[in-house]
């Protein structure tokens, strides 16, 4: 087995194993710092692969923006309060077919090869030579073929950015009146 | 010996081993430096006690935190108390990879180079805020709220400002960095015409708020909370805590100096006629006054030991300021001078804020970071954009 492969498990490992933990763990928080782990494991599946840039913002906005604000929401609730109190709701059963559909629809790729999501017009992978113009490529690659999808995802997070704002001040009105 | 250095994995590992070793001292010494300096800011003497001037209070510091006894709350959440320290030191160090220490000391210059080290800066604001709340104390805890709100509402501006001068740069890597100042026969803060100045103020305020340094430290306000995030900590946990904030400080004045003062370049490195008098007069003159300034600590001690200690400083200055004047050491060490000599600039800066600005009130903080650095950075970063576009060409 080659040096590459052996990366592979081995991060594959941390990935679900961190996974596994994160939804086993009673304590929030502990919770929170496996999903962290998890994470750090995929920008690494990311880096072995070739995809540094990838790597770089999995990081930055997965963990430095959004763990960092899911444990300021955690830090403020009660954890032993919640370590005792049954974690699942009634949505069990959605909950169960919708994970099934998608282990499925997985295993269904799986089978079948990544080549079966190709279509025309579709950029062309970066080969391991080209790995030192990585961030070059992505950029040129968003901002030319993908343009229309990043435009739209940027107008999203602007309206939840806006949207977000706009409850909060409403709020405020009507305690303060 | 020839051999060994020649494979691609042993220089590099050497000299991280270096830097884990030695950066504690130095970390020790840039705080026995603060004290001084603020000593100084404030008409007082500062650490005088230990070896003469206080010389040796680092060792004495380092050795009393070793010993001192490591207290675990009882109710606190011992696996996350054990882990926050260890995160934030860890990945303050690591950060270290991928500085250019100067043209042929650096771990590694990877293409994402500024992006690693702003990944990591965001790994460790997770040690600060998972180790306020894991002791399981109110001041702790409200200490990492406050760090928690602070890192993400600083790295925005930070991003920015670092963004525009990757942008100028027109790569992320660190080398790549310099090597275009070089080439652009300017430094970075002065570049398009200086409207880069903006992003510069920008970065060094918003470094000093990442790094929860005076007169951003309100997650460690020790007037409202205690001591903050590290309230409950003691002994050995307590000085990776504090190695982590030094190293962070390092880390972001290292990256400051690399993105806008032009990294291990010397001042106008275009100007052929300064390379004899910055290159090898500067250094061996620098090192010549302190040297001087340690000779004249050799007559005023009383105690024969402190004479010994000062005589040894003189001595050490001496030699490497004549190394200066070799030409075979010049050219090994003269990256590194330089900067090392722009580091403690920095490093300087950030004591001067500490010991003249008051401390922000949490609104003020919230205000300055929202109202005004992230609008001004993105319209310096768009500023920059268009002037790039039609002076480049």
């Amino acid at each position: 087995m080659s040096l590459d492969s052996v990366l592979f498990y081995v991060l594959a490992a941390l990935v679900l194993g961190s996974a596994i933990m994160t939804i086993t763990r009673r304590n929030v928080v502990h919770a929170a710092v496996w999903l962290i782990s998890a994470l750090v494991g995929v920008a690494g599946l990311f880096l072995s692969r070739g995809a540094e840039f990838l790597a770089g913002v999995q990081v930055i906005v997965y963990i430095g923006g959004i763990m960092v604000l899911f444990l300021f929401v955690i830090m403020l609730v009660p954890v032993h309060d919640e370590s005792t109190q049954r974690r699942f709701s009634n949505q069990k059963w959605p909950a169960t077919v919708a994970a099934v559909a998608l282990f499925l629809w997985v295993a269904f790729i799986a089978v079948n090869g990544v080549g079966m999501l190709d279509h025309p017009g579709m950029a062309e992978p970066l080969g391991p030579g080209s790995l030192s113009e990585n961030s070059e490529a992505v950029g040129l690659v968003l901002f030319s073929q993908y343009l229309l999808p990043f435009e739209l995802a940027s107008i999203l997070l602007l309206v939840a950015i806006i949207g977000a704002i706009v409850m909060s001040k409403t709020r405020n009105r009507e305690t303060e009146s | 010996m020839e051999q060994l250095l020649a494979n691609p994995y042993v220089p590099p590992l050497i000299l991280t081993a270096v830097i884990i070793l030695v950066f504690p001292l130095i970390a020790g010494y840039i705080v026995l430096a603060e004290r001084k300096v603020l000593a100084d800011l404030q008409v007082r003497l500062g650490p005088m006690r230990v070896g003469p001037y206080g010389v040796l209070q680092p060792l004495a510091d380092a050795l009393k935190l070793m010993l001192k006894e490591d207290v675990i709350p009882s109710q606190s959440d011992k696996w996350i108390f054990w882990l926050a320290p260890v995160l934030s030191t860890f990945t303050a160090l690591s950060a270290f990879a991928v500085l250019p220490l100067s043209d042929r000391f650096f771990v590694a210059d990877v293409n994402i180079g500024i992006l690693f080290i702003l990944a990591m800066s965001s790994i460790g604001a997770l040690g600060l805020i998972l180790g306020g709340w894991s002791a399981n104390s109110k001041y702790s805890l409200m200490g990492s709220l406050r760090a928690a709100a602070q890192m993400v509402s600083y790295e925005v501006p930070l991003g920015f400002a670092t963004v525009t001068a990757i942008m100028c740069a027109g790569t992320l890597s660190m080398q790549g960095v310099i090597a275009s100042q070089l080439e652009r026969g300017v430094w970075g803060a002065f570049d398009n015409y200086g409207l880069m100045l903006i992003p510069t103020v920008l970065f060094i305020i918003a470094g000093t708020a990442e790094t929860n340094r005076a007169p951003f430290d309100l997650p460690e306000a020790e007037s409202e909370l205690v001591a903050g995030f590290h309230t409950e900590y003691s002994g050995f946990r307590w000085a990776l805590f504090f190695l982590a904030e030094y190293a962070a400080i390092v880390v972001i004045s290292s990256l400051c100096v690399t993105l806008f003062f032009g990294g291990w370049l010397r001042p106008f490195p275009n100007v052929a006629a300064l390379e004899m008098p910055l290159n090898t007069l500067f250094p061996a003159a620098l090192f010549a006054l302190i040297a001087l300034g340690c000779s004249k600590g050799v007559f005023r001690q009383a105690l024969a030991g402190f004479r010994l200690v000062m005589a040894a400083l003189t001595g050490l200055f001496l030699l490497v300021g004549a190394a200066f004047a070799l030409p075979v050491a010049n050219e090994l060490m003269i990256g590194l001078f330089w900067f090392a000599f722009k580091l403690a600039a920095m490093v300087y800066l950030f004591i001067w804020y500490r010991g003249t600005f008051p401390r922000f009130r949490y609104d003020q903080l919230m205000d300055v970071g929202w109202r005004w650095l992230i609008p001004i950075s993105m319209f310096g970063l768009i500023l920059n954009g268009v002037v790039q576009l039609f002076a480049r060409g």
